[in-house]
């Protein structure tokens, strides 16, 4: 079994935001309007933090992108009164949406924020509604989503690699985040395959974990600013 | 003071129940309305999407589950002390007693209806059931909302058990000084009582038993809903000391919510020959008993978080001290150790009204107790970021006022329907008969002070 995860270069991070339009687009994540967003309802399954740093003139800006880290040993998990939160064998953190009642349990617990509840039924903007992604359900009124690593592309992947009677190869399976990041600064991949280049980035001694002491045992690695 | 005996007894207690006055119905309309307001607001935001709620990223908890720790925490009021009180035989209990135990059994039902409310699809809350589902998937054991889902039927079965049992004799009683369609109703409600040794007997030997065993239930209740928060990893929710210190909250704000109820009742029901001035007096040390142990517990809490000094905690912390949460924060801190320190401390001002007016204060201090320990820390988790704030909107406070007036509807409709203080252990209190009451009971009137 695979573990899938990612390694994140903030070298290479310029926060221009192309992971989250594609996510997005990707994952029919809806569009809740301005007043709305502007009331903090907004939902990115994938965001970059912006951070900056001393005062001006002397100003370094410092961007993460930050989306499900994936836990191994996640908070957001035992919680859940219905299992709507739970973990597939190959180690990522599902979210079923039909199995979802909406405590939203999981999304305090989440020491990321990296979970984000339906306040209402999905719409878009015209005409984003005509884009829509048929491969990944929508997400009704009162339930908790939250980014699957592309779920959908992972199992497209492993079903194309099952017929023709092969193994998933390193780089086959890219998020939409991934494959839309100008810079190469995402990085998907299988952590428990040592060629993988996820897996040499996640054991680069620039690598660290985003809230590590927490103990959830994340699977982003992100990369210290070397720059 | 006077002790009422026998037939005045029957009479003042059993009044309400047979005289309704316009005054009656005026009430229940000015509480039913609110109950209706908050009714359509549910209705609405199941209609409309969660949405008109006022809560948001990273905020997902507010309001509501700030009721529902509230309540269940004003339930711990009735079942709890009466129990204590019942079991270290304080014969100064016997008018207070039915009074509490009906707060535990309307302020549960206030309470347990809040995960209801709360839930982004409140049609699905059957899940949480441990029903056998075709497709072999049960609730997840593991989840402290599980938990709370067996420990609050738990309790509630239990209290109502303990308000109904005391309730048998007094329906007797009802039946007998009533006629027609009431005579019959309060017959089946009688279940047969003859009042037969055996029957008092067995009555006894019941209560004792829902005595002991509500003590355990009470306490483990608001632990598991301490849990709620406790077992996340959450800055300042993370913390051991949830359990107790929520247990003590909940007694501390039950008792406010009984000492409210008993001045209200005695003003309106006159039953002021019922309770006496010494009733206030006692709950009021111990409103100041545990205004003492909330002092210290919230003492506590703040020392150890400060001298660890965690940087993810201080942002929380210093949002309660001194940020934007302050003004609440030392409002509550007024509210819960100040004022009932110094009005139930100085014995001139633990009166009638130095009671209600501590009790208000308790109420409003323990409700934002509750509120600052959910909101602070969500909104400020770990990456600031993801920082946010929160205020309610109408959805919200119309249901929390809504939720005050279906207590004081049930309230009011309980004091109509149920002799509001249990009639046979008043009369017990007066003329103990030792071949109707077990010897331990016998030995306490009303108005000494056996604690």
């Amino acid at each position: 079994m695979p573990r899938w995860g990612m390694a994140a270069d903030l070298d290479r991070c310029n926060g221009c935001g192309a992971c989250v339009v594609a996510c997005h687009a990707e994952n029919n994540i809806s569009t809740v309007g301005a007043g709305e967003a502007a009331r903090g309802r907004a939902k990115h399954w994938i965001r970059v933090e912006r951070y900056w740093e001393g005062d001006f003139p002397d100003v370094r800006v410092k961007f993460r992108p930050v989306l499900c880290q994936h836990c191994d040993n996640a908070p957001c998990e035992p919680v859940c009164p219905t299992y709507a939160s739970h973990h597939t064998e190959d180690g990522l953190n599902a979210q079923v949406y039909n199995r979802c009642i909406g405590t939203r349990y999981c999304a305090n617990a989440c020491p990321y924020n990296a979970r984000f509840f339906d306040f209402f039924n999905p719409s878009w903007d015209k005409p984003l509604h005509l884009q829509l992604n048929p491969d990944v359900s929508l997400r009704m009124v009162g339930v908790v989503e939250k980014c699957t690593f592309c779920v959908q592309r992972i199992n497209a992947a492993r079903v194309q690699a099952k017929a023709e009677g092969r193994g998933v190869r390193d780089g086959e399976i890219q998020p939409a985040c991934a494959q839309s990041c100008p810079s190469r600064a995402l990085v998907f991949g299988d952590l428990d395959d040592p060629e993988s280049e996820v897996s040499r980035l996640s054991r680069s001694p620039r690598g660290s974990k985003l809230l590590e002491d927490t103990g959830a045992r994340p699977k982003v690695t992100y990369l210290a600013r070397q720059a | 003071m006077t002790h009422p005996t026998g037939a005045r007894i029957n009479n003042d207690l059993i009044r309400p129940l047979l005289l309704t006055s316009w005054r009656f119905y005026l009430l229940v309309v000015f509480f039913g309305g609110f109950v209706v307001a908050g009714v359509i607001a549910w209705i609405s935001q199941m209609y409309y999407g969660f949405g008109i709620a006022g809560l948001k990223w990273p905020i997902y908890w507010a309001f509501y589950v700030t009721n529902f720790v509230f309540w269940i925490g004003i339930s711990h009021a009735g079942t709890l002390i009466s129990a204590i009180l019942r079991l270290v035989n304080a014969g100064w209990r016997r008018p207070v007693t039915r009074c509490a135990e009906v707060i535990t059994v309307f302020a549960l039902m206030i309470g347990a209806l809040f995960p209801l409310i709360h839930l982004g699809r409140p049609w699905l809350a059957f899940w949480l059931f441990p029903y056998p589902s075709e497709r072999l998937i049960w609730p997840n054991f593991r989840s402290p909302l599980v938990w709370d889902f067996f420990a609050i039927n738990t309790y509630l079965t239990g209290s109502t058990l303990f308000l109904l049992l005391p309730m048998i004799p007094d329906f007797a009683v009802v039946r007998d000084k009533s006629t027609g369609l009431r005579h019959r109703i309060y017959r089946v409600l009688a279940l047969g009582w003859r009042g037969t040794p055996k029957q008092w007997h067995r009555l006894e030997s019941a209560m004792q038993i829902m005595a002991i065993a509500i003590i355990p239930v009470a306490v483990s209740v608001h632990t598991v809903v301490s849990f709620d928060f406790s077992m996340a990893p959450i800055p300042m929710w993370n913390t051991t000391i949830f359990g107790p210190y929520f247990v003590a909250g909940a007694i501390f704000s039950g008792i406010a919510g009984l000492l409210i109820a008993m001045a209200v009742l005695r003003k309106f029901l006159h039953l002021e020959d019922y309770i006496h001035p010494v009733h206030f007096e006692n709950l009021g040390k111990l409103l100041l008993v545990m205004a003492l142990l909330w002092g210290y517990f919230v003492f506590n809490e703040r020392l150890v978080t400060y001298y660890g000094n965690g940087p993810a905690e201080m942002t929380v912390f210093w949002q309660t001290q001194r940020e934007s949460f302050a003004p609440l924060y030392w409002t509550m801190v007024t509210c819960n150790f100040v004022l009932p320190v110094v009005l139930m401390g100085i014995r001139r001002f633990r009166t009638i009204a130095g009671c209600v007016i501590a009790s208000f204060g308790v109420i409003l201090g323990m409700w934002l107790e509750r509120f600052l320990i959910i909101v602070p820390s969500l909104g400020h988790k770990y990456l600031p970021y993801s920082f946010g704030s929160y205020s309610p909107r109408p959805a919200e406070i119309v249901i929390t006022g809504a939720t005050f007036a279906a207590m004081a509807l049930l309230y009011v409709l309980f004091a109509k329907f149920v002799p509001i203080i249990s009639i046979w252990e008043l009369k017990a209190g007066e003329h103990p008969s030792p071949a109707l009451i077990p010897p331990a009971t016998a030995e306490h009137r009303l108005g000494e002070l056996h604690l």
